[in-house]
């Protein structure tokens, strides 16, 4: 029996077996939840700003949010990956480990979107602001690929180590940097009103950034995991 | 079925396996002795083309690795002490998981007839995290044959189990290998392996230092085979 599933059934098949273990242990999404909720508690009354400057640093504090609360996903998705030997399981199969890559990709960006879907209302009406804006949600869903697609490639790495919760945002944090700093220079000018001119280059700098590390992870992903 | 020739492995300057040569035949249940260190785990890992080889020849089921892994793990199952088993999934979510990742034909079927073989079939929707560690190890052999896979790699698959656990996986490792399979073991535990294997192998700092078959063994004791061949 020498089979070989596709490339896009090996995706799917990681997807569905990450959001079924999910939706049975509820593990990631709590901690990744009551996290944000905290952050944004936290925020709300020690900056105690004025309804004016709200939407100004809106953008920074949801990033904040975002950026924190989807290292601790990352983490945990590769962990449950690790502590059982799955990881050499997912590796023994005869798929293109890509694949594997991208199959965490998208669980990890699902369960990113529906913290971020739960988060965005609260937010609203602790701050006051209408966050459900077209633009700031494409600048959302921009940013969220291109954190998670790095995260998800750092976390294979870091996972190795026995000191992967502390390696992940060392390593991470500098590398999203441009993600980052243009999706809250987007999500600012969504947020007041900028000229479209103002907001296209960091809008543009997501893309690229997207397309770049999505191919340098497809490309390395296999010596990554790899002793 | 399975051939390595001046096969070295080094962890930055440490060299782990040292020029080891090995060759098992079809159907042949070789079990790899050797103390704590000696390099069984990274040479098994090597076969299961989880690492990279620094130098030598390995060919597994008649492919090169590390160029045809994707080929060679077609054609492998591989069990540890770790059962690489999803704890909140279903015994038949995590066949059903690796069934799709090995493209089985007709998975159903085949997961029925595995559960049945390692003796699971009334505990298949249970969540594996309420399994005990040795139903953990029988799904693990499982999974490992669902794909009906010529060469087996078992690392040290009996640590951690108990008496009745082990005798159980006794009868599952030889139900295994009287398929025709072939089987490399690395164990600690000298009266399972000799009970089990066909061929008995001694793995020590980096190299087979000795090798003898159950016939040229004859009512030799394995242990005092052991002890000598580490003591040369």
């Amino acid at each position: 029996m020498q089979l070989r599933p596709s490339f896009l059934k090996a995706t799917l098949a990681v997807v569905r077996k990450d959001l079924s273990a999910e939706f049975r242990s509820r593990e990631l999404l709590s901690a990744m939840l009551v996290f944000s909720m905290l952050v944004i508690l936290i925020f709300n009354f020690a900056l105690e700003l004025e309804p004016a400057t709200r939407k100004e640093v809106s953008a920074g504090v949801l990033w904040t949010t975002f950026a924190f609360a989807g290292t601790l996903g990352l983490n945990r998705s590769m962990a449950v990956e690790k502590d059982r030997g799955c990881l050499d399981g997912l590796l023994l199969a005869p798929v293109d480990r890509s694949a594997i890559y991208f199959g965490k990709v998208i669980s990890n960006l699902a369960f990113m979107f529906i913290v971020e879907i739960i988060v965005l209302p609260i937010y609203s009406m602790l701050y006051g602001i209408n966050l459900f804006n077209p633009g700031l949600l494409l600048v959302i869903l921009l940013g969220s690929i291109g954190y998670i697609g790095v995260g998800t490639l750092l976390a294979s790495m870091a996972v190795q180590a026995r000191t992967r919760e502390v390696l992940l945002p060392i390593l991470l944090f500098p590398i999203v940097i441009p993600v980052l700093l243009s999706a809250v220079k987007a999500s600012s000018g969504f947020l007041t009103g900028a000229p479209m001119t103002e907001i296209m280059p960091p809008l543009n700098l997501l893309i690229v950034y997207n397309l770049i590390f999505l191919a340098i992870a497809f490309m390395t992903f296999d010596q990554v995991v790899e002793e | 079925m399975i051939e390595v020739k001046k096969l070295v492995k080094r962890f930055g300057m440490k060299a782990v396996l040292r020029g080891l040569d090995f060759n098992v035949q079809p159907g042949e249940f070789v079990a790899l002795l050797g103390p704590n260190g000696a390099g069984k785990t990274t040479f098994l890992r090597i076969l299961a083309s989880l690492s990279r080889p620094s130098l030598g020849d390995v060919n597994v089921a008649g492919y090169r690795l590390p160029n045809q892994a994707a080929q060679v793990r077609a054609r492998l199952g591989v069990v540890s002490h770790l059962p690489l088993l999803y704890a909140d999934l279903t015994a038949e979510e995590n066949l059903d998981f690796y069934a799709r990742m090995y493209g089985i034909p007709d998975a159903p079927s085949r997961m029925t007839e595995v559960l049945q073989m390692v003796g699971l079939e009334a505990r298949r929707r249970d969540l594996v995290r309420t399994f005990s560690r040795g139903m953990q190890q029988r799904l693990a052999i499982g999974r490992a044959v669902l794909h009906d896979p010529e060469v087996m790699l078992f690392d040290e698959p009996y640590t951690g189990l108990d008496q009745d656990a082990s005798s159980m996986l006794d009868e599952v490792l030889k139900s295994v290998a009287a398929q025709g399979r072939t089987v490399v073991m690395t164990s600690h535990d000298l009266a399972r392996s000799e009970d089990l294997a066909t061929r008995f192998d001694v793995l020590s700092r980096g190299v087979i230092v000795a090798s003898a078959s159950r016939e040229s063994l004859g009512n030799a004791n394995l242990l005092t085979f052991y002890k000598q061949a580490l003591a040369a």
